[in-house]
């Protein structure tokens, strides 16, 4: 007579329930920032027809609007603001400086145009030379803590924005202008609008 | 006697010369100790540089500038201070810890000790059910001591005899 034991059922022995759910909400948020990551790394520049929010610029010594030495957005409110992103190692910005100061130097009278020199990931020193260089007269600050490129989402050096007076923008120039004349034209526009 | 007198004065002052000289050029920050602390920054113009390798001019400018501030007395943690207020927290190698940045310290050695634990889990699931076996296919003499087994032995054969 043969005798056979009931062999035990032996438990599912794996990962329990909770490690598996912790492991997958970790999955799921890595995932999650890698995508949010990727999505602004693409995502280009701020757009045409965007609101830019207000932002201030501490200005460089002996630079001032108004008596002010920081200026904010809000201060430009009813004007047609042109932001150009600039550095001194910056040859192709050197382009254009001549003639972003002419067209300045044109519209400064009427007093509905404000131009805005932000200084981007630059040292001091060379900076100053760059602006005594091509006497930039009009308010100039450095990007402190690049957060003004960031909010910008500049991809380099030289980039202008151009923003009506509501605050909304306008037009993009990636690169240096040609000519002033080219500057002028796309001011002309917006105040014409 | 004064010939003498005067040679060694000259050896002397030669002497002297060329010793400040030596230690003028030593006392200005090197370019090791300008690296020493560009190497922990990272050129935010082109991306994933570190300072101390990269080739352009802005880097170049931030090494200078590195070089000025070590001359003027800055300690190194002065002078990433200064870099992290101008040009932001990106440009530091290690990123600082605060807020979302724990995460770049925190989740590899996690995910690490998770995979160990599930690993390790593994091979013990895979080495249970062999153990199992082995122990089910033993004879069942196999814990009985030697007397008791002879004990046997010697009844079996009193029976057949």
């Amino acid at each position: 007579m043969t005798q056979t034991n009931p062999t035990p059922a032996s438990p599912r022995r794996g990962v329990p329930a909770w490690v598996q759910v912790i492991v997958w909400a970790i999955l799921f948020g890595l995932l999650a920032l890698v995508a949010f990551g990727l999505r602004n790394a693409q995502q280009g520049t701020v757009q045409v027809g965007d609101t830019i929010p207000g932002f201030s610029l501490t200005l460089f010594d002996g630079y001032q609007y108004q008596d002010k030495s920081t200026v904010s957005l809000a201060d430009f409110k009813g004007k047609v603001v042109v932001i150009n992103f600039w550095a001194s190692w910056c040859k192709p910005c050197e382009e254009e400086a001549a003639e972003l100061e002419a067209v300045w130097r044109a519209n400064q009278a009427n007093g509905n145009v404000i131009f805005l020199g932000v200084d981007y990931t630059d040292t001091e020193p060379e900076a100053r030379g760059y602006l005594t260089k091509f006497d930039i007269s009009y308010p100039n600050g450095p990007d402190l803590g690049t957060r003004i490129s960031q909010m910008f989402r500049i991809k380099g050096v030289p980039e202008t924005y151009f923003i009506d007076e509501n605050g909304v923008l306008k037009y993009i120039q990636i690169g240096p202008f040609a000519s002033s004349a080219e500057i002028q034209r796309v001011i002309d526009q917006l105040l014409n609008d | 006697m004064k010939r003498i007198l005067t040679i060694t004065i000259f050896t002397l002052f030669l002497a002297l010369a060329f010793a400040s000289v030596a230690f003028a050029q030593q006392s200005g920050p090197t370019d090791d100790d300008v690296n020493a602390i560009a190497k922990q920054l990272f050129c935010p113009v082109c991306e994933n540089t570190p300072l101390d390798v990269c080739p352009t001019q802005a880097c170049a400018q931030w090494r200078a500038l590195i070089k000025e501030k070590l001359a003027a007395g800055w300690s190194e943690q002065q002078i990433k201070d200064y870099f992290v207020t101008q040009y932001g927290a990106r440009v530091l190698s290690e990123p600082p810890r605060t807020g979302l940045n724990w995460l770049v310290y925190i989740v590899p050695p996690v995910v690490f000790i998770i995979g160990a634990v599930i690993l390790y889990r593994g091979l013990v699931s895979m080495r249970k059910p062999a153990a199992m076996t082995v122990a089910e296919s033993a004879p069942a003499t196999k814990n009985e001591s030697a007397e008791d087994y002879m004990k046997r032995v010697e009844e079996e054969l009193k029976k057949r005899n």
